[in-house]
């Protein structure tokens, strides 16, 4: 029963569906499901509740009503604000102060419904999946400077702060980073904010070379220019079962050429820019590659589109997100050839894979494949015909079992968005 | 604070030594176990050398599967085990028990493999920390996170305390630089955590082990991320007139958005001791003395500086020294570099605090540090990483005199406290270990402190390692388990602290 028909439902009583106001009735709620052992399913604006397993539960918690900033020190460094704040808001007043969330918060709606929705900040840091700036900068988990949050006992608990450097005891504001809102349902949440760069320029180089492809990559990570962003964009391949739109997602004037390209962001002022420029110029060895120049203007659009996840928007189709050593890329690529539509990010770490059901090659080889290589693979969309003998996210049995031990510590009798990471947690 | 109680001691245990001793020497090379009361002297305590203890045995393995047959021996045995790495931590995190086996990780000092191509370098835990700066700087690499006494301490031990530095502020602590470990638990199971990729799926386990403080497991390997030096390194030294001139120079240039590599802040007592001890030239008309360090390209670099320049002016700096080359740099750092040992030859000894605050509270916690000072009659010197709030006081006593001993403690706890109550945190960087384990309760309620403790028996559910240290004890539990407090000696005195 999805939450709307939850809502709506006339045999569906009231009292399963919560929508607590405040920290204290998000702890009574979770006290009185704890008593009765009900299972109840946590979500925010559900922006992102199509990531993971389906929560099948009777009770349901909608912790929308916790919004608001509680406080914002520029000088400090650091955002505190309720856990269903909308990512947009806090952006927003950061941007007031030219400072920034440096993880790039990915906007899943697009992948969702073609339509913007970047939801909240406690989605965020329950998926930890950051954007194309997290080989520089870090991931959602590395802002995370504290919270407070209720477990499944219905205590409030809190963990870090406000300063940087908050080592006193364990970090558990990094544990439920990334853990699908199984661990803690999050009231609050404090984040490192990051000043902005005052301008930026992106270089576009294109080939469809595999190989010079992910020598570039490697050349960008080794390169102390402080690159922001690297990725890669190949064709769509000729097949009926993609949409072909990354001629009109990526539609800029200086994006003149037809093909595959990569792209590479340098920050900073315009003076550092320009020798960063000649710099990797040299270092990439640009003048005798096909290249064009996205001036900031068309620069930060274009950025955006990548993490909005543009090229996949309204896709019926599974979508991957696989995360590899840099060095693994070129197999990757030679693995995925023209066969499938995806594109690159993080200098050669994170692909972002469409894959259609009743293709040649299955989700499972892939995921084999990229297992072998020392990666893994979430699958962040999926298809109506989804195969669930699949699994959606990877592990091993070590790591299963300290994590059901982790999950036991928090939600001793397991009522926290039962099954969605795993069957067991 | 004269004497610390401790897990409640296992008398069955101290009596079977010698059953204990045979079978581990079963398991490991048995030269590795030290049983003798001149052999395991060495291992009594670590850098916080007021607490000492001798275990029941040493025992230095030399590879995973040792480490795991003997926790797995120990778990079934019930005996407790103590992790330890360089000895060089300054909380008392590796203070030894009675009747525990102290794990030593000396043997683990390989460096696996350096992987330029995937900016990484594996490595076993005993490596010290610049050691692995050291084996990739041929390339133009580094390792990032850089504590004072990089030069000892280990990368194991890093990983345990979450270690940070000088250029924490822009390159971020241990947690942020690491990107897998290999770890024993206490039953003996050995777990891969992370590897070479950026992300891992699923529970962020290696952000939970970093800066557990060698409570979940024992780490047998590192995988550290390494970057690419930068094009150009300059420093700026200031002095200012007052500390609220200095504290707010801090706020201002971190308004500005510019993010220094490293930005530090001395005060006027230490100024003046280090500049007897080593002459680095400080400002002598300064209250308070800050050097702010940049990195990137050459004028990037020339251009933020210009601006740290205006901003200092702007809060009434009275002295700016840009440095040219670096080794005016270099001269520029080392007064500061110098801070721990200057304050050494100022008095007997020195107990060396650790805490973090908002920036913008520098100047109000200076002020009440002063004031704890004049009420506790012993001198202090402060020193900051001003860039992320962390402070480290340096209270300078005699440690013969138990009274003064006695006073230093609470002063010192007195100053985490305030720490807590501007807002920060009871430690910035060198962990609670056993000596800042009473003070969780400033920070923490019941409820926060019992989910952590239920992590802590989930994963170790006899709480067989390294208990005792971290959480408070409540005294039912501590029985006659208590360890009396030595004279405060220096551990490592040619070991530069900052």
């Amino acid at each position: 029963m999805s939450i709307e028909e939850k809502k709506n439902s006339q045999t569906f009583q009231d009292s399963n569906y919560i929508k607590p106001k405040t920290e204290l009735e998000v702890s009574s709620a979770i006290r009185e499901v704890y008593k009765k052992k009900l299972p109840i399913e946590i979500y925010g604006t559900n922006s992102k509740k199509f990531i993971g397993y389906n929560v099948q539960t009777a009770k349901s918690l909608d912790l929308s009503g916790l919004k608001g900033v509680i406080e914002y020190l520029p000088e400090e460094l650091y955002i505190k604000v309720k856990a269903s704040t909308p990512i947009k808001e806090v952006e927003d007043i950061l941007e007031k102060n030219n400072q920034q969330l440096a993880f790039e918060p990915i906007d899943f709606g697009y992948l969702n419904n073609g339509k913007s929705n970047k939801g909240t900040v406690g989605g965020c840091v329950a998926v930890n999946f950051a954007g194309s700036r997290r080989f520089k900068s870090g991931s959602v988990r590395d802002f995370v400077l504290g919270f407070r949050g209720v477990n499944g006992k219905g205590d409030i608990i809190k963990s870090g702060g406000t300063v940087v450097k908050n080592v006193t005891g364990y970090d558990l504001s990094k544990l439920v980073s990334g853990s699908f809102g199984t661990l803690v349902a999050l009231t609050e949440i404090t984040l490192k904010v990051s000043p902005k760069k005052p301008s930026e320029k992106t270089i576009i180089i294109y080939s469809e070379d595999i190989k010079i492809i992910s020598s570039l990559f490697d050349k960008i990570l080794s390169s102390s220019n402080e690159i922001s962003a690297a990725a890669y964009i190949p064709d769509e391949p000729k097949n009926k079962k993609y949409d072909f739109n990354k001629s009109k997602v990526f539609k800029f004037n200086d994006l003149d050429r037809e093909g595959s390209f990569l792209a590479f962001r340098i920050e900073g002022d315009q003076i550092s820019i320009k020798e960063r420029l000649n710099d990797i110029s040299k270092e990439l060895n640009l003048s005798k590659l096909k290249t064009s120049k996205l001036d900031f203007f068309q620069s930060v659009p274009f950025w955006k589109k990548i993490n909005n996840l543009e090229l996949f928007a309204n896709t019926k189709n599974n979508v991957l997100r696989a995360i590899v050593p840099p060095a693994k890329c070129f197999k990757i690529m030679n693995l995925l050839k023209n066969k499938f539509k995806y594109f690159i990010d993080w200098s050669g770490s994170l692909f972002w894979i469409e894959v259609p059901d009743k293709e040649d090659i299955k989700i499972s080889e892939i995921k084999d494949f990229i297992v072998k290589n020392n990666g893994f693979v979430t699958i962040v969309k999926k298809s109506e015909n989804f195969d669930f003998v699949e699994k959606i996210f990877t592990s091993d049995e070590t790591k299963l079992l300290i994590s059901k031990k982790i999950k036991e510590s928090f939600d001793p009798v397991s009522l926290f968005n039962p099954g969605r990471m795993y069957r067991e947690i | 604070m004269t004497e610390l109680a401790l897990p409640k001691i296992d008398r069955s245990i101290i009596s079977k030594k010698e059953f204990i001793v045979s079978e581990i020497k079963k398991l490991t090379n048995s030269k590795n176990v030290l049983s003798d009361l001149d052999e395991i002297k060495p291992y009594e305590t670590d850098a916080l050398a007021a607490y000492k203890q001798t275990p029941l045995a040493v025992v230095l393995p030399e590879n995973t599967e040792e480490v795991s047959k003997i926790l797995k021996f120990c778990f079934r045995e019930n005996i407790k085990v103590i992790p330890r790495g360089a000895g060089t931590g300054l909380s008392g995190g590796a203070l030894p028990l009675q009747d525990a086996i102290l794990l030593g990780l000396g043997k683990f000092n390989k460096i696996l493999e350096i992987d330029f191509e995937n900016k990484c370098v594996v490595t076993q835990p005993g490596v010290t920390n610049l050691g692995i700066t050291h084996a990739v700087q041929h390339k133009g690499y580094y390792y990032a996170p850089d504590p004072s006494s990089q030069l000892a301490c280990s990368i194991g031990g890093n990983v345990a305390e979450n270690s940070g530095g000088v250029h924490s502020l822009k390159y971020g602590t241990t947690t942020n630089n690491i990107l897998g470990v290999e770890m024993v638990m206490m039953d003996g199971t050995i777990t891969r955590i992370g590897g070479k990729t950026l992300d891992q799926e699923g529970y962020d386990l290696l952000g939970l082990v970093c800066g557990s403080e060698g409570l979940l497991g024992v780490i047998t390997e590192v995988t550290v991320k390494i970057l690419k030096n930068p094009q150009s390194v300059r420093a700026a030294l200031i002095g200012f007139p007052t500390v609220e001139d200095g504290g707010n120079c801090v706020s201002d240039i971190i308004s500005s958005g510019i993010v220094p590599a490293g930005m530090e802040m001395m005060d006027k007592a230490l100024i003046d001791a280090t500049d007897k001890f080593a002459k680095a030239g400080y400002p002598k008309d300064a209250e308070v003395l800050m050097i702010v360090e940049l990195d990137g390209t050459k004028s990037e670099v020339d251009n933020l500086l210009k601006r740290v320049g205006e901003i200092a002016k702007k809060n009434n700096s009275n002295s700016l020294k840009l440095s040219k080359n670096d080794k005016e740099r270099m001269a520029f750092w080392s007064g500061r570099k110098a801070a721990f040992p200057a304050c050494g030859a100022m008095a007997p000894d020195y107990y060396c605090m650790d805490g973090s605050i908002p920036r913008g509270k520098l100047s109000l916690i200076l002020k009440e540090i002063n004031k704890l000072s004049k009420k506790y009659n012993l001198a202090v010197a402060n020193a900051f990483h001003a860039g992320d709030g962390n402070l480290h006081p340096l209270i300078m006593f005699d440690g013969s005199d138990k009274e003064q001993l006695r006073k230093t403690e609470e002063f010192g706890a007195e100053i985490l406290k305030a720490c807590v109550k501007y807002g920060g945190a009871l430690t910035g960087e060198h962990g609670v270990g056993i000596e800042k384990r009473e003070l969780m309760c400033e920070s923490f309620n019941d409820n926060d402190i019992q989910q952590q403790l239920s992590i802590k028996r989930s994963l170790d559910e006899k709480n067989l390692l390294n208990p005792g240290k971290v959480y408070p004890i409540l005294r039912k539990c501590a029985e006659e388990g208590r360890v009396h407090v030595h004279r405060g000696e220096e551990k490592f005195p040619d070991l530069p602290r900052f």
